[in-house]
C-alpha cells in the first residue's frame, strides 16, 4: 500500500529542498474517465514556497491532476498527501478545513455570474471568516486593489474582459490569504500583455504572501517568467522535472518538441497525406 | 456474438449507479436542511429562489388553471344536463380541478418552467466549473444552491396550486354560468357541500409530493449535466421528461393511497 513514489526519470535534485516535507505528494495516481486513462501512476512532491510549472500538451492530464489536489476528483488508485496528511478519501466536511489552505484560479475564472466582481471575493470570506459583510467587503475591496481592479468593484463578470475576470478571480483565490494557489491556465486565451500582467501578479503574489504556487499552463513564456520548477507531464506520466534552465537544455525529444513548439515528425506526415488526397 | 448481453449489463449497472446517487444527491440535501432553514445567511439564498419559482410562476399557473376549468366545464355540461344535473356541474369541475387536474398539470407547468430553468442554470454553472469554485472554496453546493432551490419548489408548488385550483374553480363557474345559463347560487351551493377539507388536503398532499420531486430531479440532472451546450439541453430535457413521468406515476399511488385512507376512515362518499 505505502510503494514507494514513482519519480520522474529526469528528477533535479535543484529543485527539492534538502530536508524538506513536501506540503503536497501525489503517489502513483492513477485516473481514468471512462475508457480514457489521463493520470497513469502519477507522482509529485510539491515544496512549500516554490511556483511549480506544470506544462504538457492538451489532454494531457494537466487540469486533472489539479484537481486531485483539492479533492475535486478522487484518485481510482494512488495517495494525495497535503502535510503528510493522507486526504484522498476525506468526506465532503473534511474536506473543508483542507481547502481553506488553497486558492484555486479556474481556467475560465469560474466567477459566479449573479454576483458583482466584490461579491465574488467576498464570498468566500463570509463563508470562512466571522466577519460582517462591510468588513468582507473591506477585504474584498483590497485583494482586487493588489490585482489592480478596485474600480471594477461592482460590475458583474458579462461586464468584465477575459483578462479582468482572471484577475477578479484571482482576488477570490487569494481571499482567505491562502497557503498554496493552484493556477489553471492562468494566461490561456489573453493576449500577450494582459498575459504578462497576470505573471506579473503571480509573481508579486510569491514575492509578498509567500504563497507556494502550482501553475498549469502550456504557454512557455509564462511557464519561465514564474516557475522555480518546471515539471512535463506526458500522456499522464511526469516525464520531466527540474528549473528553468534544465528543462530549457532538456535532451529529451518530447520535452524540446514541447518547448519549441513543433510538430511531431509523424503527425505531420500524416497531415500532409490528407492533404495530397 | 453476446455484445448484446455486455451493452444491457452495461446499461442497467449505469442506471444503478445512476439511481444510487439520486438518492445520495436527496440524502445530501436532507442532511443539510436543518442549517439550510435555521441559519439567516442560509434563509437569505432563499429569498430569490421564492421570486424566481414562486412569483414569475403565477401568470402561468393562472392562465393554465383558468383553461382547466373552462374546458371542464365545456365538456361535462352537455352530459350532466341531459340528465338535469347541471346544477351539480360545480361538484365535477372543483372535485376534479382540486383533486387531480389542479396539482398535476401545475406540477408538469412547474416541472417544464422551473425544473428546466433550474437544471439548464445549475447545468451551465456546473459546465463553466462555478460548482467547481464553490468546492473548491470550500463551500458545499449542496447546501448552497440545492437546498433553498429545492424549499422554494417544495414550499410554493402547494401555494401554486392552490391559485391554480381557485382559476380552475373561477373558469368553471364563468362558463357553466356566464355561457350556459345555469344559476350561480346551486352552483356554489352544491360545490361547497360536495368539497370538503380531506379534498384540500388531497390536493396539497400532491402538489407537496411535486414540488419536491421537481426539486431534486431538477437540480440533480443540473448537477450531473455533461459538458457543453449539447450537455445543457439534454440534462434540461431529460430532467423535464423524468419529472414528468414521475408525477404521473406518484398522482397514481397517492391517489390509490389517499382514497384509501379516507374510505377507512370515513367509508365511500357519494358526490351527486
Amino acid at each position: 500500500m505505502n510503494e514507494p513514489a514513482r519519480q520522474p526519470e529526469a528528477t533535479s535534485p535543484k529543485t527539492i529542498p534538502a530536508g524538506e516535507q513536501p506540503i503536497i505528494e501525489l503517489r502513483n495516481v492513477t485516473k481514468r474517465f471512462g475508457r480514457l486513462l489521463v493520470l497513469e501512476r502519477a507522482s509529485l512532491q510539491l515544496y512549500r514556497g516554490q511556483t511549480t510549472v506544470v506544462i504538457g500538451e492538451s489532454g494531457a492530464g494537466k487540469s486533472v491532476l489539479l484537481k486531485h489536489i483539492v479533492g475535486l476528483l478522487r484518485p481510482d488508485a494512488g495517495e494525495v498527501y497535503v502535510d503528510g496528511r493522507r486526504v484522498d478519501r476525506l468526506r465532503p466536511k473534511e474536506w473543508v478545513v483542507v481547502r481553506r489552505r488553497f486558492g484555486f484560479l479556474f481556467q475560465g475564472a469560474a466567477l459566479f455570474d449573479s454576483m458583482t466582481a466584490v461579491e465574488n471575493v467576498a464570498f468566500p470570506i463570509l463563508e470562512h471568516r466571522d466577519v460582517t459583510e462591510a468588513q468582507a467587503r473591506q477585504i474584498a475591496l483590497e485583494k482586487l486593489r493588489m490585482v489592480g481592479l478596485e474600480e471594477f468593484a461592482d460590475r458583474k463578470p458579462a461586464q468584465l474582459s477575459g483578462g479582468q475576470r482572471k484577475r477578479v478571480g484571482l482576488a477570490r483565490a487569494i481571499a482567505l490569504d491562502p497557503e498554496v494557489i493552484l493556477y489553471d491556465e492562468p494566461t490561456t486565451g489573453l493576449d500577450p500583455i494582459r498575459a504578462d500582467i497576470i505573471n506579473e501578479l503571480i509573481l508579486k503574489l510569491r514575492r509578498e504572501l509567500g504563497v507556494t504556487g502550482v501553475v498549469v499552463t502550456h504557454d512557455m513564456a509564462s511557464a519561465y517568467k514564474i516557475a522555480d520548477r518546471i515539471v512535463m507531464l506526458y500522456r499522464g506520466t511526469f516525464i520531466a522535472d527540474g528549473t528553468p534552465d534544465e528543462i530549457r537544455r532538456s535532451a529529451d525529444e518530447r520535452v524540446r518538441r514541447f518547448i519549441e513548439g513543433r510538430a511531431d515528425e509523424e503527425d505531420l506526415a500524416s497531415l500532409r497525406a490528407e492533404i495530397t488526397k | 456474438m453476446f455484445g448484446w448481453v455486455a451493452t444491457l449489463g452495461k446499461v442497467s449497472i449505469d442506471q444503478l449507479v445512476a439511481f444510487g446517487d439520486f438518492w445520495q444527491f436527496v440524502g445530501r440535501t436532507l442532511g443539510w436542511m436543518p442549517t439550510g432553514v435555521t441559519r439567516w445567511r442560509n434563509l437569505r439564498l432563499l429569498m430569490p429562489q421564492f421570486y424566481e419559482i414562486g412569483s414569475r410562476s403565477v401568470p402561468v399557473i393562472m392562465i393554465t388553471g383558468t383553461f382547466v376549468g373552462l374546458v371542464l366545464a365545456v365538456q361535462a355540461f352537455d352530459q350532466l344536463a341531459n340528465v338535469g344535473l347541471q346544477d351539480r356541474m360545480g361538484v365535477l369541475v372543483n372535485l376534479s380541478v382540486i383533486r387531480e387536474l389542479g396539482p398535476v398539470l401545475a406540477g408538469v407547468m412547474l416541472a417544464g418552467r422551473v425544473g428546466g430553468a433550474l437544471t439548464a442554470e445549475l447545468g451551465t454553472m456546473n459546465v463553466t466549473e462555478q460548482i467547481d469554485a464553490l468546492r473548491a472554496m470550500g463551500a458545499d453546493p449542496i447546501r448552497y444552491l440545492v437546498v433553498p432551490r429545492f424549499l422554494a419548489c417544495l414550499l410554493l408548488t402547494p401555494i401554486l396550486t392552490f391559485y391554480c385550483d381557485l382559476m380552475g374553480a373561477f373558469g368553471g363557474w364563468l362558463v357553466t354560468t356566464q355561457v350556459f345559463g345555469v344559476p350561480s347560487e346551486p352552483y356554489i351551493y352544491y360545490s361547497a357541500e360536495a368539497i370538503q377539507k380531506w379534498d384540500l388536503f388531497y390536493g396539497f398532499v400532491k402538489s407537496l409530493a411535486f414540488g419536491g420531486t421537481i426539486g431534486w430531479i431538477a437540480c440533480y440532472k443540473g448537477f450531473t449535466c455533461r459538458y457543453g451546450a449539447e450537455g445543457v439541453a439534454r440534462a434540461c430535457t431529460e430532467g423535464f421528461v423524468i419529472g414528468f413521468i414521475v408525477i404521473l406515476v406518484l398522482d397514481f399511488f397517492l391517489g390509490l393511497g389517499l382514497k384509501g385512507v379516507y374510505e377507512a376512515l370515513w367509508g365511500f362518499k357519494s358526490v351527486l
